[in-house]
């Protein structure tokens, strides 16, 4: 695809047919479909994510199974304890035998006038930013059903454009261990493609993408569902996949995160291969890809 | 140095406290502009449509087995109703009280615990969900509700049930405290949606809702009132309490609950 209107000073070139890339080209690199739901994709993890944390801290601590409550073991949880001389309280996070002191930002955190109040995540990272079960629920709904409805107009693009299978699936080549083994080495030295290489995904991107567009995110959704009572009255199968109700909860917990440590990788990537060409490019479709080295 | 910080932090909690529903009201002006408050809304619309296109075949939740049961079961609200009505009534194994069904009913009736539990019983182990978070597995016996409903005779404009508690949860000068709920008849005529008097093979414990309690397995914890003393078949839920359906309802919660 071309880019039909362009400034003189930067003559585009297709993106299908490749001659030696010439100083500063620009490509059409994302469609319409991908820019728009990237962007309410990104509004909605975020807000998801805050929505989800506040429900999360009304019940602070994670099992396996099906059922979970105070008293039940649980191998991680987020809470504060009270020295009972001194008043001073201290938030203590548990991944399974080991505790860590997280005050600050863990099971203590400033409430409204500063003052540090026992809370699992902070007010600041959460939607309602204080106390609000019922409204962080609105929230985590609404913003579901808007992430699914527009994942699903992704999906059916990504099948019927050809966007998958000509931008996500790795090609026979780039799945030689070689290969992926010289794109390990170009990220550790954080050398971003040039030329013919940057017009596509790299191997290690695509990995990466596949990996959260057909498995994370699925599992999300998917756990989320298992935590209805009413959705599984119509697929109980939900807890034989999942483990059970709490299993389903703790999996949705540990996979958020995993998204979260993916969002951090995807920015610090765009900040390397230039903030501003992969922001642009992810607004306006416009990519300039530079020329190779040496060229 | 030590002692006034923790003077000042100890004003500073009260004073924290005192301006939690401030904060969250800031929140909650901003999720009730209708800019944003219509969005909310579509989300519970398209949750509450597509759950009952899932559920239209009224399939029955998972049932367990005795293995399952959980070793133990939070209570959800409240543990000991004040009232000393109540106390007196405990005190006398709860003969003395009734369960009232009227409104839209062509027989209303007045039902003695005995009365109940006389009537065909069903017995059913599952899984309870707060909406907090926490879940525990417990066994209930009682009798289906939809019964209880047909001997009543339902009327054919009734849409509603409506759940009234001893229990109340707030108490306010106007007396609107009281905790109540409802469903419609989707829910209510549902065949694991029991009023239930046993709990893990023994009498309900006061903790969970003696002598009697609703279970309506498809939604979570709120919807099940405890400690029940009416039962009134309605058209229309805007004329009860402040017109949204319950307790927690009214306070902003949601209406339907299968989340």
């Amino acid at each position: 695809m071309a880019v039909t209107e362009q400034s003189p000073a930067v003559p585009a070139i297709p993106a299908v047919a490749a001659p030696a890339v010439r100083r500063g080209e620009v490509m059409y690199r994302h469609g319409a479909v991908v820019r728009v739901t990237h962007w309410i994709n990104a509004l909605c993890l975020a807000l998801l994510l805050m929505s989800g944390l506040r429900i999360f801290n009304y019940h602070p601590a994670l099992y396996w199974g099906n059922y979970g409550y105070r008293g039940v073991p649980s191998f991680i949880s987020i809470g504060a304890i009270e020295d009972s001389e001194s008043d001073e309280i201290t938030g203590i996070t548990r991944i399974g035998g080991w505790s860590f002191v997280t005050t600050g930002l863990l099971g203590v955190s400033a409430d409204a006038d500063g003052d540090p109040a026992a809370m699992a995540f902070p007010n600041w990272i959460t939607l309602p930013g204080g106390p609000g079960l019922a409204l962080a629920r609105d929230w985590h709904f609404a913003l579901a059903w808007l992430f699914a409805v527009n994942g699903v107009l992704y999906l059916l693009f990504g099948l019927m454009s050809g966007h998958f299978r000509r931008d996500l699936a790795p090609a026979a080549g780039e799945l030689r261990p070689r290969h992926i083994l010289a794109q390990v080495w170009d990220h550790i030295r954080l050398r971003t493609p040039r030329g013919e290489a940057a017009r596509r995904y790299n191997v290690l991107q695509k990995f990466a993408y596949i990996a959260v567009i057909f498995v994370l995110l699925p599992v999300m959704v998917l756990t989320g569902l298992t935590m209805s009572p009413a959705v599984t009255a119509a697929a109980p199968v939900l807890f034989d996949v999942f483990g059970g109700r709490q299993s389903a909860r703790t999996i949705h917990f540990l996979a958020a995160n995993l998204l979260v440590l993916f969002v951090l990788v995807h920015v610090v990537q765009v900040l390397i291969a230039g903030a501003f060409n992969g922001m642009r490019s992810m607004i306006t479709g416009r990519y300039v890809v530079r020329p190779e080295r040496g060229a | 140095m030590r002692k006034l910080m923790t003077r000042r932090r100890l004003i500073a909690a009260g004073a924290a406290a005192a301006a939690a529903p401030l904060l969250t009201g800031c929140d909650q002006q901003l999720s009730d502009a209708p800019q944003l408050r219509w969005f909310l809304d579509l989300g519970q619309a398209m949750s509450l449509r597509a759950q009952r296109l899932l559920l239209a075949g009224q399939p029955l939740v998972r049932e367990y087995t005795m293995a399952d049961i959980s070793p133990d079961f939070p209570p959800n609200g409240t543990a000991m109703p004040p009232a000393p009505l109540y106390r007196q009534m405990m005190m006398r194994g709860f003969d003395n009280w009734k369960l009232t069904v009227d409104g839209l009913v062509r027989k209303p009736l007045t039902l003695s615990l005995e009365d109940i539990r006389a009537m065909p019983a069903r017995t059913q182990i599952t899984m309870h969900n707060c909406d907090e978070g926490w879940s525990a597995v417990g066994q209930w016996t009682g009798v289906q509700l939809s019964r209880v409903l047909a001997e009543a005779e339902l009327a054919p404009e009734a849409r509603y049930v409506v759940f009234y508690c001893i229990d109340e949860l707030v108490r306010t000068p106007d007396r609107s405290g009281f905790y109540y709920e409802s469903l419609d008849l989707f829910d209510a005529l549902h065949p694991q949606t029991i009023l239930a008097y046993d709990m893990n093979g023994k009498s309900l414990p006061v903790r969970h809702g003696a002598p009697l309690r609703l279970r309506v397995e498809r939604q979570v914890g709120y919807k099940h009132a405890k400690y029940l003393t009416r039962i009134e078949a309605v058209e229309r839920l805007d004329r009860i309490g402040k017109g949204k359906g319950g307790f927690w309802e009214d306070r902003g919660y949601q209406w339907y609950a299968g989340l």
